[in-house]
């Protein structure tokens, strides 16, 4: 169990909080990118991707932000992946972090609780009060990796939050489930998971970007496992008939409840 | 792949979820493959007659955990129950629905089984006598087949996928299970309804969606109606989510609800990547817009070409009118 480091807000100067924050940011594919079928069928081809910050953990970083601008306190970004997610941890670092650290590994096995596994041991000597994961990757959809740390970690975890709130050394997080959300208290240190719009992310300024450079990052090597969860194939999803115009206008719509009754068979 | 199948047969109130009859469904044929006998695990607080209906579904038997504070999820709770479970039961598989709930329980019973987890499956079985599982990743863009190492294997079963069916009932034994709370430092307070009526996207027959080309939040009207006339619910694109027109609960695609219903009215949605990866699995789509050349006229079963303003209030009208007749 990390320490807390979470001082009662009498005895915080000015009743900041000093919040410490860890957010967990990985480099994705680009939402818009065209996935192709790598020429092993087992993997997809990397070659022609855009990558950016996960999409998830850029709401997280924002909220991470946020809260430090309120309460005080550093941002430290936690990163797990190859040599080239330098450059998404640059931008997490213009974006308000304020040091990274970077587990560099180019062949990391591509599995969420490997990657789990190596987050949760980095953390373990790490002091934190909220740690923050996005809810998924867009790339692999696996949403598996933050409650698998923070169970790790022995600390509460909520999953897909869209709103938090820290005081009195609780934080208050607002979770969505299917028709509504749940209102969720929990001590501190605890993780989080972010869905979209946790907080509506900022742009990086020329300036920031080239301060990022001089922010501190500590590159470590993380400490592999075997996988648990093994890619046999990979396949194109089967495609739909080419779509049918019925017509233009309100027109057309006779047609189509006909269609949709007669040959569809849906109303 | 040795002992029972457990499937986890998440409730809402006092009925079980759809989701959870499909996994059961799923359960089923699974454990007729393996040979071997399904056991369900139901939480919560006043479950109505769930035995008998779990029956229907196939289920030989049920262990159910009811207590006051179970009403809403509570991760560690319904973990603690979940693996103590799991240690009586010995399952080889275990099946959750891809729910919220599900998809934040699941990966702490995988890691603390140290096994493996595939999420949001839309096909599992065996092959050689082995777990695989098939599941989109990219948002659909590509089907990943999976197999897990470790035992036992976990699943969580995407909404609306699988379907549920009824079988000849079976007698099923039922065994509650004491549940005593451990410490947590997490307290569930309560439960904010967006709209009780309103049914998840995610588990709705019918959706009728909006896109920028509604022009407005207030022009969503005429597609509740036409949601309304459909017993469908309403959805929206990613334009019209960061527009602040919808919440981010009616959004389909890439970054919003992978959906599967019957059928898919896109009003107003140019059909981008982004969007398509979230719809394109309905088994009926129809779209209207304006621009002949959206690329949602290259998917659509159906397309009508023209203004939404005077498309959708006349097919709500034909149709009240359709569904009067009959």
């Amino acid at each position: 169990m990390p320490k807390r480091l979470f001082p009662s807000l009498e005895s915080a100067p000015l009743g900041r909080l000093q919040l410490k924050i860890v957010v967990c940011v990985r480099r994705v594919p680009d939402t818009a990118s065209r996935v192709k079928i790598a020429s092993n069928g087992r993997s997809v081809d990397a070659t022609d991707f855009e990558y950016v910050i996960n999409p998830y953990e850029e709401y997280a970083l924002e909220a991470g932000v946020q809260l430090k601008e309120k309460h005080g306190g550093e941002v430290t970004v936690l990163t797990l992946g190859p040599e080239k997610s330098t450059q998404t941890i640059t931008k997490a670092l213009a974006l308000g972090a304020d040091k990274a650290v970077h587990l560099r590994s180019e062949s990391f096995p591509d599995d969420p609780s490997c990657s789990a596994r190596a987050l949760a041991e980095e953390l373990k000597s790490t002091e934190f009060d909220i740690l923050l994961f996005g809810k998924k990757g867009v790339d692999d959809d696996n949403q598996q990796v933050g409650q698998m740390v923070a169970e790790l970690l022995g600390v509460p975890c909520v999953t897909q939050i869209l709103g938090l709130e820290v005081a009195d050394g609780k934080a208050i997080a607002r979770r969505e489930v299917e028709g509504g959300s749940l209102i969720v208290e929990t001590a501190l240190p605890a993780a989080f998971t972010a869905e979209k719009d946790l907080a509506a992310p900022r742009y990086a300024s020329l300036r920031e970007l080239v301060a990022a450079r001089k922010k501190p990052v500590t590159v470590k090597e993380p400490r592999s496992q075997p996988s648990t969860l093994e890619t046999i194939a990979v396949q194109y999803p089967p495609p739909r008939p080419p779509g049918k115009v019925v017509g233009k206008g309100v027109e057309a719509v006779p047609k189509l409840i006909q269609l949709l009754h007669e040959e569809a068979k849906v109303i | 792949m040795k002992g029972p199948v457990l499937v986890f047969a998440e409730s809402s109130g006092s009925q079980l979820r759809k989701a959870a009859l499909e996994a059961v469904t799923a359960g089923r044929r699974l454990a007729d493959e393996l040979k071997v006998e399904e056991y369900v695990l139901a939480i919560g607080n006043g479950l109505k007659e769930i035995g008998t209906e779990l029956g229907k579904y196939g289920a030989d038997r049920l262990l159910v955990c009811e207590d006051p504070s179970l009403g809403l999820f509570h991760p560690e709770f319904y973990k603690q129950i979940a693996l103590d479970a799991i240690r009586r039961v010995a399952p080889g598989t275990i099946l959750l629905p891809a729910t919220s709930t599900g998809k934040d329980l699941a990966p702490r019973l995988a890691i603390h089984l140290n096994t493996g987890l595939a999420t949001e499956c839309v096909q599992i079985g065996l092959e050689n006598g082995e777990f695989v599982a098939t599941r989109p990743a990219y948002a659909g863009k590509v089907l990943l087949k999976v197999k897990i190492n470790g035992s036992p294997k976990i699943a969580t079963l995407r909404p609306n996928v699988f379907t549920a069916k009824e079988i000849a009932p079976r007698n099923l034994s039922v065994e509650r299970l004491l549940f005593s709370r451990p410490d947590t430092k997490m307290t569930v307070k309560e439960s904010v309804a967006h709209d009780a009526k309103k049914m998840d996207l995610t588990e709705a027959n019918v959706i009728v969606s909006g896109g920028r080309g509604m022009g407005g939040p207030e022009n969503y009207k005429i597609l509740e109606e036409l949601a309304e006339v459909l017993g469908g619910v309403v959805g929206a694109s990613r334009a019209s989510v960061d527009s602040g027109w919808r919440p981010h609960s009616d959004q389909v695609g890439q970054t919003g609800r992978t959906v599967s219903p019957t059928l898919y009215v896109a009003c107003g949605i140019s059909g981008a990547i982004q969007h398509k990866v979230g719809m394109v699995n309905s088994k009926v789509i129809v779209a209207i817009n304006r621009d002949p050349e959206a690329p949602i006229f290259g998917f659509a079963d159906y397309g009508i070409v023209g203004d939404v303003f005077e498309v959708v209030p006349a097919l709500t009208r034909q149709l009240r009118e359709f569904y009067g007749k009959r």
